[in-house]
């Protein structure tokens, strides 16, 4: 579906027009720590392929995020059915809270997930083609595909893909998990595909501090796209030059 | 022609140790394969490998053996292709020796998989980007090639093909160990890799274990049936390990002095080489000393160099060094922390900042060591079963008697070929 398309959308120019108000008037006042709503995110059609008219992404201000805080932790374990087994060292997570402490002792509270690269190395490096990075921009794992060879956990910088190290005792309706195969954050692509923010950036919003912004990055009218225009952003290890689509506001 | 080779079938004479040894390997293949259907059915919590160290010591063992595998074919090579015609009459030997040690290798791979009954998608879904799928690709057609090889060298009406066919499968496996080594050269994420060098350090490494891994077959052939091989044999085979084994160490020694001019990389050099646990005391004792110095004085020595006993010790200390070294790379590599915040202090849920810790269970280990009996079975009963064995070498020392096996040519059609006219040591 193109931009012109969707944009055509009467659902969605309905619900642009009531967002557009908000967000001109939000947008008077934003400010780092101070500003953070939701981006709308229109439905995917069923039978409609995803398309690279939209790049799905996330941004994180880290002002905002707390370090006691685990709303977004909670919020996609429950969504994706991921409870462990009580063993850390090999139970799935696929979004963790860290804390990185600068020379100078000032703690920055993140969540870190799979960051949905363009150019995601785990799936230049998965031999089956099992993982791969959809239209829209989300990194996926085709479980039907996934030999578990565990080399796209080799390869991803971010230690952000996990391998179903036992059997599944429960599944989520929302995701098919299976021992022997390699997961990660999928964007709760289901939820967005239905026009639902992923449920991260909802418990967020409802039950955190309102830190996570979910959007399109290619359309410069879409509030992240304009939080990241107005006051910046960056990629964890933007050396690499992966071009992140999770990003994050005031790590340096 | 001062007299044609003529080859022989082994364990005939004495079938009883013989089929005691394979029977041997085959009940370790068999606890190998329990192993894996344990860790198949349960899952691979029970094994050491944990979130951050995903390979263990299963692709340490595929891994060496799938080194050892390319070089193996290096007797073979200098024969064929760099025309020392005294290895020539081991080249049916090194070319068996070369497929056993890649279906042992790649057995434990497969087998570690998480999926392994998915095998068949990995056989039919390739991403070529990706250079585990140019692997898949480069392992099979080492089998197919090295198997048209080897019967360039078993029929006689083949063998004037057997110098172009030894030719490709010498560019074969160069291809092949570069590809190995770039699984590791290719993933930017992990510090301790280094990129371009990783080929042609893997590259000397498959030449230095593949040597030492048929330089034991062969030894072993010869003292089974009370032969003693060529003095000059032993040199050449001696000295062109010895290069390798120091090449190898040449290479590692460069790797990490180009890590150590990179800034930002002092920090997993110390890991490796100081205070990684025991990965610096692998990679010390294991590699450097018991793989590195102390074989390549037996290999160079000039009162060792000649001698079996020798070249035997030197040989299992190089398949020690080499598991050592690829532990070492494989292990040691993943336990280092990712740096996602370079320079910071950083903690979380899964080893953020901290290094991983890694102890094999028994499961891997009895994985691993059957993917070794299944090298031991499967050139064992080559052996037995096709003309394989030179029944006397050019240059052999007669003054034993020798317990030679019943001749192969009538059963194979392939058991003899012109001898080299002459060797040269």
């Amino acid at each position: 579906m193109s931009n012109e398309q969707r944009n055509d959308s009467p659902v969605n120019a309905g619900r642009r027009r009531l967002l557009g108000g908000a967000a001109a008037l939000a947008g008077l006042t934003i400010a780092p720590g101070v500003f953070l709503v939701h981006a709308s995110v229109p439905t995917r059609p069923e039978g409609t392929p995803a398309s690279d008219q939209v790049r799905w992404g996330m941004l994180v201000d880290t002002n905002r995020c707390r370090v006691d805080c685990d709303a977004c932790v909670t919020a996609c374990r429950e969504e994706n059915g991921w409870e462990g087994h009580d063993r850390p060292e090999t139970d799935a997570k696929w979004i963790r809270k860290m804390t990185v402490t600068e020379r100078d002792g000032r703690q920055t509270s993140l969540p870190m997930m799979c960051q949905h690269c363009a150019e995601p190395p785990c799936a230049y490096v998965c031999p089956t083609g099992a993982t791969f990075r959809r239209d829209d921009g989300i990194v996926l794992v085709d479980k039907h595909l996934c030999i578990g060879c565990r080399y796209c956990m080799m390869a991803c910088p971010y230690q952000v893909r996990f391998f179903v190290h036992e059997p599944v005792a429960s599944r989520s309706p929302n995701h098919p998990r299976g021992k022997g195969t390699v997961e990660g954050c999928n964007l709760c692509v289901h939820r967005i595909d239905q026009g639902v923010l992923p449920a991260c950036v909802e418990a967020c919003g409802e039950r955190g501090q309102g830190a996570l912004i979910f959007g399109d990055l290619n359309d410069p009218r879409s509030r992240i796209s304009r939080a990241i225009a107005e006051y910046g952003a960056e990629s964890v290890r933007a050396d690499l030059e992966l071009d992140t689509g999770v990003r994050y506001q005031g790590l340096s | 022609m001062a007299s044609r080779i003529r080859y022989q079938l082994i364990g005939q004479q004495q079938p009883a140790p013989f089929w005691t040894l394979a029977a041997v390997a085959a009940v370790v293949v068999l606890a190998g394969l329990a192993a894996a259907a344990y860790m198949a059915t349960v899952g691979h919590h029970i094994t050491g490998m944990n979130n951050q160290v995903v390979w263990g010591v299963p692709h340490v063992f595929a891994v060496t053996l799938i080194l050892a595998a390319s070089g193996a074919l290096n007797v073979a090579s200098v024969g064929s292709v760099f025309g020392r015609v005294d290895h020539k009459p081991l080249a049916r030997l090194s070319g068996v020796l070369a497929v056993a040690l890649l279906i042992g290798g790649l057995t434990v791979l497969v087998l570690d998989l998480g999926r392994p009954d998915r095998l068949i998608v990995a056989m039919t879904h390739y991403n070529l980007r990706s250079i585990f799928a140019w692997n898949i690709l480069l392992y099979t057609g080492f089998l197919a090639i090295v198997a048209v090889y080897l019967w360039t060298l078993m029929e006689p009406r083949m063998r004037v093909h057997s110098t172009k066919a030894g030719t490709v499968a010498f560019a074969w496996r160069i291809i092949l160990t570069t590809g190995t080594g770039s699984i590791f050269g290719f993933l930017l994420a992990r510090e301790a890799y280094g990129g371009a060098i990783m080929a042609p350090l893997f590259i000397a490494a498959s030449l230095a274990y593949g040597t030492a891994a048929f330089s034991l077959l062969f030894l072993a052939v010869m003292r089974s049936q009370g032969r003693r091989a060529p003095e000059q044999l032993l040199s050449g085979i001696s000295g062109m390990m010895g290069v390798f084994v120091m090449a190898v160490l040449l290479l590692l020694a460069i790797h990490f002095l180009t890590l150590l001019y990179t800034p930002g990389r002092h920090d997993v050099v110390r890991f490796l080489l100081l205070e990684g646990g025991s990965i610096p005391a692998t990679l010390w004792l294991g590699k450097v000393v018991i793989g590195g110095i102390v074989p390549a004085v037996l290999l160079f020595h000039g009162a060792t160099r000649r001698r079996a006993g020798a070249l035997a010790a030197a040989s299992i200390m190089v398949l020690i060094g080499g598991f050592a070294h690829v532990f070492v790379m494989i292990v040691g590599a993943q336990s280092y922390p990712l740096q996602l915040f370079p320079g910071r202090e950083v903690s979380g849920a899964v080893f953020d900042g901290r290094a991983a810790s890694y102890t094999p269970t028994a499961p891997e280990l009895l994985l691993g060591l059957g993917g070794i009996a299944l090298v031991v079975l499967i050139a064992m009963i080559a052996l037995r079963f096709l003309a394989l064995t030179p029944k006397h070498l050019p240059d052999e020392p007669v003054d034993e008697p020798v317990a030679a096996e019943p001749s192969a040519e009538d059963e194979s059609g392939g058991g003899e070929e012109p001898a080299p006219a002459a060797s040269h040591g």
